[in-house]
């Protein structure tokens, strides 16, 4: 890696450079074999992140859905580009509280990766992690790692249209696992649709409007990808609650640490 | 980010529909691209021609999976050939090469089709 992306802190590691410059070039992730977490900042959880690979739909074990969440704000209120610009900006703002989206430093850019603590029924915690697939002045792509829920992407976008700025977010996504799959049909496709509805309402009123969520739920693909089966090894939903409750364990080994060391 | 609408031209070779892809493929390009593998018809092998690709975002990649879970059901192959170097890496970044096979020109990949 270059001194450069040294500083960019949490960037994944590059295999290779581009020799060609198409139009798209700067707008998408180099290519990485697995990610890497170099800063982590304050008060978050680096968990089932480094050292795993991006998962895209075709990876994931459950049926393929694609959920598209749209508002509509009058185009005299905020420009596509400058709605993106917000977005990027403020994301971690937008979503439902005891969810926490640790933002790369350096913003949202293409290659970056950010960690997600997100709690979910009962009160468990998760940990994983998503990278910055592709970004651009109206849209932006993130992807998930293995481990994570979903194997897949989600883009947030912006058009104008009629006089109007249409913010969206779609999901092309399948769950990675037997577990995921399995509560997604009890109850987390709703707590997901809750989840992203959240967020495009704070998107809109961020811009002084109460904004109706159309909400669109195509299933792609009723297939469930039975030969992935084994993606539940990475699931961070296991391995949050192993580590959550490592938590005495490592704290007591801490002091005893410390008390040798004094 | 403007520029060419995507055009998607069909040609048939035995076994294998082969689809010229021109232009910027987007989420726009849903209807004219799914138009193609319709008029594909039942070709054992869909094989796409990158070689005039000028442009494509993450919006254009969603469409490829959509279009590889269509080809998947019909128990078609889908396969590439004239991908830069830059595609190339998105394919290996977004692991569609691990679902659609790569060739490096017309010619292989319609012998990987049993066409050639």
């Amino acid at each position: 890696m270059s001194d450069q992306q040294d500083n960019m802190g949490q960037r994944a590691d590059a295999l290779t450079d581009d020799t060609a410059t198409p139009r798209d070039a700067t707008n998408w992730a180099k290519a990485v074999s697995r990610l890497n977490v170099s800063e982590v900042p304050a008060g978050a959880i680096n968990l089932n992140v480094t050292g795993k690979r991006l998962t895209s739909p075709i990876q994931g074990f459950g049926k393929m859905w694609q959920k598209t969440y749209q508002v509509r704000l009058p185009q005299e209120r905020v420009s596509a580009t400058d709605l993106i610009a917000t977005w990027k900006q403020r994301f971690p703002d937008f979503w439902p509280e005891g969810n926490r989206f640790y933002a790369p430093l350096t913003g949202i850019e293409p290659g970056e990766v950010a960690l997600l603590n997100m709690t979910l029924p009962g009160r468990m915690k998760l940990s994983t992690g998503v990278m910055v697939l592709y970004a651009d002045e109206e849209s932006f792509t993130l992807m998930t790692p293995q481990g994570h829920m979903f194997a897949g992407w989600i883009t947030f976008s912006a058009t104008e249209k009629d006089g109007e700025t249409v913010a969206q977010a779609q999901v092309l996504m399948r769950a990675s696992d037997p577990i995921f799959e399995l509560g997604l049909t009890m109850g987390g496709h709703r707590q997901e649709d809750r989840f992203w509805n959240h967020t495009m309402r704070q998107v809109a009123a961020h811009f002084g409007e109460v904004a109706e969520v159309d909400t669109q739920v195509v299933c792609v693909d009723k297939r469930r990808q039975w030969s992935k089966w084994s993606n539940v090894w990475h699931s961070s939903a296991i391995r949050s609650t192993i580590y959550m409750f490592g938590a005495p364990v490592r704290a007591v080994r801490s002091r005893l640490g410390g008390k040798k060391s004094a | 980010m403007t520029g060419d609408m995507a055009t998607f031209d069909v040609r048939q070779l035995g076994p294998a529909s082969i689809v010229d892809i021109r232009g910027d493929v987007t989420s726009g390009s849903e209807d004219v691209l799914m138009s193609a593998y319709d008029a594909a018809g039942d070709a054992k092998s869909i094989v796409l021609n990158f070689s005039e690709l000028s442009y494509m975002n993450s919006g254009g990649i969603g469409l490829l999976v959509t279009l590889l879970v269509r080809a998947n059901r019909h128990s078609q192959q889908l396969m590439a050939f004239g991908l830069s170097e830059h595609y190339r890496q998105i394919f290996e970044l977004t692991r569609l090469d691990e679902a659609v096979g790569i060739h490096d020109s017309e010619q292989a990949a319609l012998r990987a089709a049993g066409a050639g």
